[in-house]
């Protein structure tokens, strides 16, 4: 092994390309690479922002009684942590990152089919995410929650026009994504890369960006309805004004049900990488597993009334989406079975990639599981807006597809940036990660069942220890995520250099020099046998 | 990458078209002042899916494109068409 601050080897693509140097080089790139590395950068930033102000409103909840602000603030901080949070981290999440700078390499392509538009999105991007920002300067920052419902949102004082305006942004360069991959998959396969022969990470985002060109384009429609409906009074939603508020539901959960598979699909697509190659072992059932993808991208569409079995929906539609709901577990349930039936047997390496991933089923398991609760009407209706929702979501959302991301950015780490980050503190990191995140949100669970309502500064004493000790929790997983960083950030800059294929992987990512060379390949590839053939 | 091959549609037809899209839009303010009641939103639908599948077919060419296109296509008109119908279940059950 080289000595610590080693520079990287030369002919990668981190080396000067292109007209400008240093960050304009970057900012002009078009290279597949560099983009998902700059979405990587920006996702960075936003998370901590986010948990910043996670962290801020369970101090406010550390103790009953206004301590460091009043209810608007609190509204208003919510509101933000959901929007940075959901629009500018989870949806974008994995597919922008790994999803750029690993689809290409592993089904052999060059780039993704359309670079420019590749670099155009991470723009829209970053205009959607100021503009995110700007809202809440000049006025007051919304206070309507991520879900901007209404008749509330249409009559709210503060700026929900544009953060509904940021968040049309954002969906436009999700739509662009998407396209661009489902096009990439289609036509730029190397040779002998047949559909079956592809690596299942592909195959998760080729699903979900299906989602993204089909089910974002009505969210984009809906939140121009608002913004309409807020400047010039045309009564869609509010009733005063002739509009029906149930409609905005529809359509707002049209998109955003799915929205949740656009975050986890890639998550899942992730964890199927890792797993068959810490295990060392041929992925058990590859069809099913490809299959149970476009099943959920596919059934995940049509089920998005279970956000609404409160709202004065007719009874037939609950009882319809109470059961196609309970239809999703399913293929969700099977892709449980795969993961465990492929660890089964195999030679097992525990490292934090695999760390990361084993918490990601667990934890996924209980926010799918709770998400049955919520499913099943009767018994959504005592659950419906407390705590057990924000639990069930955060097990999901954080547990699920933040560890699926923390799994993979250890894992594709050497890859990446050609460096080792430390064995040790990441797996110091990861015990912090998961005690804190288990601290903070499991008391949620009987704080919800004992009938707290969400979205509320405050509380009535009876629920004084669990908000405790969910905020000490809070504080503990801040804690872990500072060290995860830092031992990211500094391995990125004098990290031991990374052997090419330190995990000894079998899909093509592992088989070009880490950090890849400027167009992935140097000699044409040709696929001949299977991704996971490990025995 | 080899594409199929490419189709010039000639003005004449574009303007035919053009001329068609036209007319369904006066067809479409016209059932707005004959009070046909709940009808009028039906009609007006179904001269919009009209239009939209003459702009499909003509402007963007999707008479013309290979088979693969056309399934696409078909595969989002019906997925419409099922989200339309499940929100139906919403209101003509309320
Ligand atoms: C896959 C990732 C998932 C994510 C990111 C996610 C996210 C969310 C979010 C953010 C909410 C809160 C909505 C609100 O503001 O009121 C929610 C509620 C809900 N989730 Fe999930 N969810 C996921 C998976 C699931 C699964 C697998 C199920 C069931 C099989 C499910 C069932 C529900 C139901 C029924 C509600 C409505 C609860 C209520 O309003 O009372 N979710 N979810
Ligand atoms: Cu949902």
């Amino acid at each position: 092994m080289t000595s610590k601050t080693t520079a990287l080897p030369p002919g990668s693509f981190f080396d000067q390309q292109g007209k400008y140097k240093g960050i304009l080089g970057w900012l002009t790139s078009t290279d597949h690479k560099r983009i998902g590395i700059m979405y990587l950068m920006c996702i960075l930033v936003f998370f901590l922002v986010g948990v910043t102000l996670g962290g801020i409103m369970k101090l406010e909840l550390l103790r009953p009684g206004a301590q460091y602000m009043d209810a608007q603030t609190y509204n208003g901080m919510f509101t933000v942590h959901g929007i940075i949070m959901i629009f500018m981290v989870v949806i974008p999440g994995l597919s922008a990152v790994f999803g750029n700078f690993f689809l290409p390499i592993m089904i052999g392509a060059k780039d993704v089919a359309f670079p420019r538009l590749n670099l155009f999105s991470w723009y829209l991007f970053l205009l959607g995410s100021t503009i995110a920002v700007l809202s809440q300067f000049g006025g007051n920052g919304p206070d309507t929650g991520w879900t901007f419902y209404a008749p509330y949102a249409i009559n709210s004082k503060t700026n929900v026009s544009t953060a509904v305006l940021a968040a049309f942004v954002l969906g436009f360069s999700s739509i662009l994504t998407g396209l661009n991959f489902i096009v990439t998959v289609h036509r730029m396969r190397a040779k002998g890369m047949t559909w079956f022969k592809m690596p299942l990470f592909p195959w998760s985002l080729y699903a979900t960006a299906w989602i993204q060109v089909l089910a974002t384009p009505i969210v984009g429609i809906t939140l121009l309805m608002v913004i309409a409906e807020r400047t010039l009074r045309i009564g869609f939603f509010d009733p005063s004004l002739g509009g029906d508020p149930i409609l905005y539901q529809h359509l707002f959960w049209i998109y955003s049900h799915p929205a949740v598979y656009i975050m986890i699909l890639p998550a899942m697509g992730a964890v199927t990488e890792i797993i068959p190659t810490f295990c060392q072992r041929k992925v058990f059932g590859y069809q099913a597993i490809v299959l149970s993808s476009l099943a959920i991208a596919g059934v995940g569409y049509l089920v998005w009334g279970h956000h609404m079995f409160t709202s004065g929906m007719s009874d037939f539609s609950r009882m319809a989406f109470s059961f196609l709901t309970f239809i999703v577990a399913i293929p969700s349930a099977i892709k449980v079975f795969n993961w465990i039936a492929t660890m089964y047997k195999g030679s097992i390496l525990i490292k934090t990639p695999f760390l990361y991933t084993i918490s990601f089923i667990f934890q996924f398991m209980i926010g799918g599981l709770t998400g049955l609760t919520l499913g099943a009407l009767a018994t959504d209706i005592h659950v419906h807006d407390t705590y057990y929702v924000v639990a069930h979501f955060h097990y999901i959302v954080f547990g699920g597809m933040g560890f699926a991301f923390f799994a993979a950015i250890h894992y594709w780490f050497p890859k990446m940036f050609g460096r080792m980050y430390d064995e040790k503190l990441g797996t110091v990191a990861w015990a912090i990660v998961f005690s804190g995140f288990t601290l903070l949100y499991f008391p949620m669970f009987i704080l919800g069942l004992r009938g707290m309502p969400r979205r509320y500064f405050d509380y009535l004493p009876e629920y004084s220890s669990g908000h405790f000790i969910s905020s000490i929790g809070a504080f503990v997983l801040i804690i872990g995520i500072i060290l995860m960083v830092y031992n990211l950030v500094k391995a990125a800059r004098t990290g031991e250099l990374a052997p090419a294929n330190p995990w000894n992987g079998r899909t093509l990512e592992w088989k070009v020099a880490s950090p890849p060379p400027l167009e992935n390949f140097d000699h044409d590839v040709e696929v001949t046998e299977h991704p996971y053939d490990y025995e | 990458m080899q594409h199929g091959k490419t189709h010039i549609t000639s003005y004449r037809t574009h303007g035919i078209i053009l001329v068609l899209l036209l007319f369904l839009t006066t067809i479409t303010i016209t059932v707005t002042w004959l009070d046909v009641g709940r009808l009028s939103v039906g009609v007006a639908m179904f001269v919009a899916c009209i239009k939209a599948s003459l702009v499909l077919l003509y402007f963007m060419h999707l008479k013309f494109d290979e088979l693969i296109f056309k399934i696409f296509a078909g595969m989002v008109i019906l997925l419409l068409a099922i989200v339309f119908v499940i929100t139906f279940f919403d209101y003509l059950f309320r």
